[in-house]
Order: structure tokens, then C-alpha cells, then sequence
């Protein structure tokens, strides 16, 4: 098989001949209804018996037109759609928009409003993973550990809420800096958070980490080489535990990453299990951020000036941050007026669950439903 | 490399910053030779989006951007070109195969064909759908009537 066919889903969905009953492979469904999709996801596979020959994702279902949207809406009237794509990690979604269109208007955010960006999008992130072991866990049979992680994430969102009011779709940020202060008591919350989930998550680690069964269904499950993930431009958890050391928040670091002391976890199989494990261990250093980040923040204003009417102007700027998932990136060309003249959203679950097709090839049904968790895709984002 | 590839082709590629981004315009001629040389000669593996703008004013109403990313230089750099409606581009599926789905939604949203694309189809709309989304003369709650009165036996979807 040449390189570059080897990325291509090879799913030929010919007529149903007279010949299907004879032959072994059968095309199924899975989805768009489907618990283990994790949304509206339908994949269509292509089985001999158990054995996965090829694969192809039908989405879409959950299209909004985000990006058409934005361009019939000001900048700052654009904020609030961004928390609707990836809705489990909103902050990292506003942090991103926010901070592009600042680069955009060459403005900067006041030290203070980054750090508060940066203690929220972290506790976001640790949201997003606690949710995405609990989907993923009970997806491949464990169904305590969901409970486990909703029990947690509740803690986070209850401090999202008191700050600003919402607990998924946050527009916590507002372009040049945040529109609230920290309440009465935040940093101790925070610290409280820290405190009370650290040990927890070890907690999550004693149900999974050496659980036979955990390992038997993840294990050498999802298979991707680093070379393979590049190709396929998948980013994030995936890339980095297929050994990659790549993050952006080292690698071009935006907000205040530069001045946290963290380490990027990395694997080495590329198999759902070392994703697993790297997840485990992001979460560890952004708690890692959190308490540093809550130590250092500094007094002073948390909002630049900017002016009411946000006129950027003409040019075209990418931006893009570590979201929970990979790369989120969003591209923006201004034409001189008061709405974007475009707003394309690179969403990072997009992309990464292209290499879908790759990781089952070959592999069982049941590992397919693995492997879906194991992307770590939300709809709202791959639809948009 | 940009001083490289500028005595390379000369007039028919600019190089230019903003904000300290850099990115190449490029003729539509010029792309696929670009493109190869980015990702073999200066190690831009990893292709992060590709995208297009719509420019109906214009004569050469779109532009399409590629962005890029090197791990080896830890550096970004964006492509663009301008082509006209109903023009078509070279596929980058061989040099970047997630170039895939991200060619298959410019092709959803504007129309933009790309010669050479192993499956190009719509990806993000139902596959009978008529018209391009994130053209400038497509409406904001505009439609495909006849697809969604067929398809989904409603009088509209709005």
C-alpha cells in the first residue's frame, strides 16, 4: 500500500449484488442514534464478521453554520456562539476567539484578566477530560468511574457559575480582557478545588489504570504513529501519546503559559491506553498551572481599552490555542468594519476524527466504540 | 527561504507579514510546486487548515489559504492564492493526507473543486443540497427548499 492511499477510507459502498448473502462482509450503521457516538456521529462500517475492513464518518447532523453566522454578527455579538461548539470546554473556545481578535486589534489583555483566563481555561480542560473518562470508561463497560468524574466536574462548574453565571456556555471572556472580577473568595475556591480533586484523580487511576479489564480492551486498542497523527494533523492528547511532544502552550505560548512551570506528558504505544494515560497526567500538571496561576495573579485592571464599537483593522490573522481536544485555531479576516468579513473555526475534533478510519482498520467492532472515546470528539465542534 | 523561493519565481510569488504572521500569495499556477517545496524542502509537515474567502466584488472572487505549521522550525506560515468561480485548485490530499476533509468542507461552503481529490463530496450538508453556504450572495437563512420539503416533509426549515 502506497503512503498516500493509506489515509484514504477505502469503504466502497457498492449495490447490494446477489452475491452479498454469499460473501462475508456486511455494511452497518452505526448511529446517528447511538450512545457510544457521543452525539449525532453515524459511521459506517464495513465488517467481515467482527473484523473491521473500512470505515466511513457520515457527519453533519448537528450543522449550524457557525462560521455564516459570524459573519452577519459583530465581533463581540459573535462571542457567545463560540461556548456552542466544543460545549464541554466553552472557556478554551471564548479564550481563543477572544485572544485572536485582540491580536487582531492589537490590543493585549491586562495581565490579571490572563490569568483569570488561564485558571479558568485550565479548570476547563480538567472538565473536559473528567468527562470524557466518564463517557469513555462506560462506553467500554466501567461505569463507576462516571460517576466518580461527574461527582468532581460538579465542583468546577459550581465555580464557573459563581463567576460568571453559567456553568457550560460560559462567555467568560470578553475581547481585551474579562468582563467580571473574581468574586469574594474565588483564589480560596480554586485552592479548595485543587485540594479536593488531587487525590481523586488517583482515585480515578486505582478503578482503571491496572483493571484487567481497562487494560485488556485498551491496550495495543487505536493504534497511531506520531508520523501517522502528523500526516493526518491530529493534535492533542492523541498526537502527544504517540510521543509527539508537541503543545502550543509550550511551543507558542499565549496568555501567561510562559511564565508556568508545567511538563507535557507524552506516550509512547499510541494505543487508547496511553491516551489514557496522558490525559490522566495533563490533568495532574493543570492542576500543576492552577496553583501557580492562583499564587501569582496579580492586582490591576481586567480590562484594556478597547473602544465600544470594535472596528479591527483590514487584515487576516490565525490564531490558535490548546484546547482540551488540539489544536483550535480560528482564522479571521477583518475588512475594516464592524463585523468579520470571515471567521473560519479550525475545530480540532474535526480533523482529529479523520484518523479514524486509520485506528480501526483491522480492528474488532467493539474496539471501534473505543476508539470513538478515545478521540475525544465533541459534535457540536465537528459540526459546527 | 523566502529569498529562496522569491529568485525561484520571482513575480508570481509575494511574501509578506502582518502582525507577525508571515504567509505567501502565490499565482494559482505556481500552488502545486509551492506547496510540494513548503512541505519537502522546508519541512512544513503538518498542513493545520485549509480555507477559503469569498470575494464576490473581485474578478478572482476567491482566495484560498493553506496554513501551515513546521514541528522542525516551530514556525507557522500561511499560502493564498486568488482564483476565479468555477476554477479549480490541485489537491494537497498527497502531500498532507488531512488536507481530506478540510478540502471536502471548502468545496461544501464555497464550490471550490480540487483535481485529484480522491473523494470529493459534500461533508457537512446532505449530499443532494444545492447552493454554497459561505458564498457572500448566499442569504443567512437561505436555503434548499426543495431538499428540505422533499427530505424532511416540512414547508420550511426556518
Amino acid at each position: 500500500m502506497s503512503d498516500a492511499t493509506k489515509y484514504i477510507s477505502h469503504l466502497e459502498l457498492g449495490e447490494r449484488d446477489e452475491t452479498f448473502l454469499d460473501s462475508n462482509e456486511l455494511i452497518i450503521n452505526m448511529g446517528p442514534q447511538h450512545p457510544a457516538t457521543h452525539g449525532v456521529l453515524r459511521v459506517i462500517l464495513k465488517l467481515d464478521g467482527e473484523k473491521v475492513l473500512g470505515t466511513e464518518c457520515v457527519i453533519g447532523y448537528l450543522h449550524r453554520g457557525v462560521e455564516k453566522i459570524a459573519e452577519n454578527r459583530t465581533y463581540a455579538m459573535f462571542n457567545p456562539y463560540v461556548d456552542r461548539m466544543d460545549y464541554v470546554a466553552a472557556v478554551s473556545n471564548g479564550l481563543g476567539y477572544c485572544e485572536a481578535v485582540e491580536k487582531l486589534l492589537n490590543v493585549e489583555a491586562p495581565p490579571r484578566a490572563k490569568y483569570i483566563r488561564v485558571i479558568l481555561a485550565e479548570l476547563n480542560r480538567i472538565a473536559s477530560h473528567q468527562l470524557w473518562l466518564g463517557t469513555h470508561a462506560l462506553d467500554i463497560g466501567a461505569m463507576t468511574p462516571l460517576f466518580y468524574t461527574f461527582r468532581d466536574r460538579e465542583e468546577i462548574l459550581k465555580i464557573f457559575e459563581k463567576y460568571c453565571g453559567a456553568r457550560l456556555t460560559t462567555h467568560a471572556f470578553r475581547i481585551g480582557g474579562c468582563q467580571y472580577e473574581t468574586y469574594e473568595g474565588f483564589e480560596r475556591d480554586v485552592i479548595k478545588f485543587v485540594d479536593f480533586v488531587t487525590p481523586k484523580i488517583d482515585e480515578y487511576e486505582e478503578l482503571l489504570t491496572t483493571n484487567r479489564i481497562w487494560v485488556e480492551r485498551t491496550k495495543d486498542v487505536g493504534l497511531i504513529s506520531g508520523k501517522d497523527c502528523i500526516a493526518l494533523g491530529v493534535t492533542g492528547p492523541v498526537l502527544r501519546a504517540s510521543g509527539v511532544k508537541w503543545d502550543i502552550r509550550k511551543a507558542q505560548p499565549y496568555a501567561v503559559y510562559s511564565e508556568m512551570d508545567f511538563e507535557i506528558p507524552v506516550g509512547q504505544n499510541g494505543d487508547t491506553y496511553d491516551r489514557y494515560l496522558v490525559r490522566m497526567a495533563e490533568m495532574r500538571q493543570s492542576l500543576r498551572i492552577i496553583r501557580q496561576a492562583v499564587g501569582k495573579i496579580p492586582e490591576g485592571p481586567i480590562m484594556a481599552k478597547v473602544p465600544k464599537v470594535l472596528k479591527p483593522p483590514v487584515g487576516e490573522i490565525y490564531h490558535s490555542i490548546e484546547a482540551p481536544k488540539g489544536e483550535l485555531g480560528y482564522f479571521i479576516v477583518s475588512d475594516g468594519s464592524t463585523q468579520p468579513y470571515r471567521v473560519r473555526v479550525r475545530p480540532p475534533s474535526f480533523v482529529n476524527l479523520q484518523a479514524l478510519d486509520l485506528m480501526v482498520r483491522g480492528a474488532l467492532v467493539a474496539d471501534v466504540i473505543a476508539v470513538i472515546g478515545t478521540l475525544d470528539i465533541v459534535l457540536g465542534e465537528v459540526d459546527r | 527561504m523566502v529569498a529562496k523561493l522569491k529568485g525561484q519565481y520571482g513575480s508570481g510569488l509575494e511574501a509578506l507579514s502582518y502582525l507577525g504572521q508571515n504567509y505567501l500569495v502565490a499565482d494559482r499556477s505556481l500552488i502545486p510546486e509551492i506547496l510540494q517545496i513548503l512541505r519537502d524542502e522546508e519541512q512544513f509537515d503538518y498542513c493545520v487548515d485549509v480555507t477559503a474567502v469569498h470575494y464576490p466584488e473581485r474578478p478572482k472572487q476567491f482566495e484560498v489559504f493553506w496554513i501551515l505549521y513546521s514541528f522542525e522550525r516551530n514556525e507557522r506560515i500561511r499560502v493564498k492564492t486568488g482564483i476565479s468561480d468555477g476554477e479549480s485548485l490541485p489537491s494537497s490530499v498527497g502531500l498532507w493526507p488531512t488536507a481530506n476533509w478540510l478540502e471536502r468542507e471548502v468545496f461544501d461552503m464555497f464550490g471550490i473543486k480540487f483535481d485529484g481529490h480522491p473523494d470529493l463530496k459534500r461533508i457537512l450538508l446532505p449530499d443532494g443540497w444545492k447552493g454554497y453556504p459561505l458564498r457572500k450572495d448566499y442569504g443567512i437563512i437561505q436555503q434548499d427548499n426543495e431538499w428540505v420539503q422533499i427530505n424532511l416533509g416540512i414547508e420550511s426549515g426556518q
